[in-house]
């Protein structure tokens, strides 16, 4: 049951655009004790068939940037490979701990970004 | 925007592909907070196309770094079932919703739970 909410949750998250995993992942290994490797392939799959579901919508809605998909793809399929390699040789509590470091800095980039926008609307 | 490009702003839109890819593999996750404000802020995208966007950037990318990663360790298939069936419903909600919902209180819910969940990764 649990893992259906936090399924759930990150769902509702991902299709909104924010990654889904920021919230899955740190709920799998707080909540359900998961080693960092396990929620990061849990993560990595369970995506698949919820960005299939978004992705339908967002199609129809014509919200898909078309003319730079194929640029961003190209580059980002040598960066997956090369960032799955490393991630597959680090030892897990490591990866956690790194893995950390990153979610601080992207919270407080989505704290700021709020002020910022916040401050746009009213000027 | 047109849809051709200089040569310096296709190296920009493949370098930011490539930090994208990178973090979405290293970390599993992630892809999405690179490649959407890189979009917003570097190529100017509307904050909903660049969202719809970068879902259609990341699947392959996920797709890649799952098949290394499955490769190199067993998987709890029953704990993803529970949770792909919780995504699938949330997923197609978060996209309906996504058009009502204010982007700021979005980003502040989630912006202080990554850092609360942050911290305690990076102590336990």
């Amino acid at each position: 049951m649990i893992l259906f909410v936090i399924g759930l949750l990150s769902g509702l998250i991902s299709g909104m655009g924010i990654g889904g995993g920021t919230v899955l992942i740190p709920a799998l290994t707080i909540f359900v004790g998961m080693s960092q490797h396990s929620a990061q392939s849990i993560n990595l799959i369970y995506f698949i068939p919820t960005a299939i579901a978004a992705l339908v919508i967002h199609i129809r809605n014509k919200r898909i940037r078309k003319e730079l998909l194929w640029f961003l793809i190209g580059g980002g399929v040598v960066g997956s490979v090369i960032g799955s390699f490393v991630a597959i040789s680090l030892d897990a509590v490591l990866l956690r701990k790194l893995f950390g470091v990153f979610l601080f800095y992207m919270g407080i980039a989505e704290i700021r970004k709020n002020k910022r926008k916040i401050k746009e609307n009213r000027e | 925007m047109e849809a051709t490009f200089l040569v310096k702003e296709k190296f920009k839109i493949i370098l930011v592909g490539v930090i994208t890819g990178l973090t979405n593999g290293l970390f599993g996750a992630g892809g999405g907070t690179i490649v959407v404000p890189a979009m917003e802020r570097i190529l100017k995208v509307e904050e909903h196309e660049s969202h719809a966007t970068a879902i259609a950037v990341i699947l392959p990318l996920s797709m890649m770094s799952t098949f290394i990663y499955v490769r190199h360790q067993i998987l709890d298939w029953k704990s993803l079932l529970y949770i792909a069936v919780g995504g699938m419903a949330g997923g197609i909600l978060g996209a309906k919703l996504l058009s009502r919902i204010s982007p700021q209180w979005l980003h502040k819910i989630f912006g202080i739970f990554m850092i609360v969940a942050s911290i305690r990764m990076i102590m336990g």
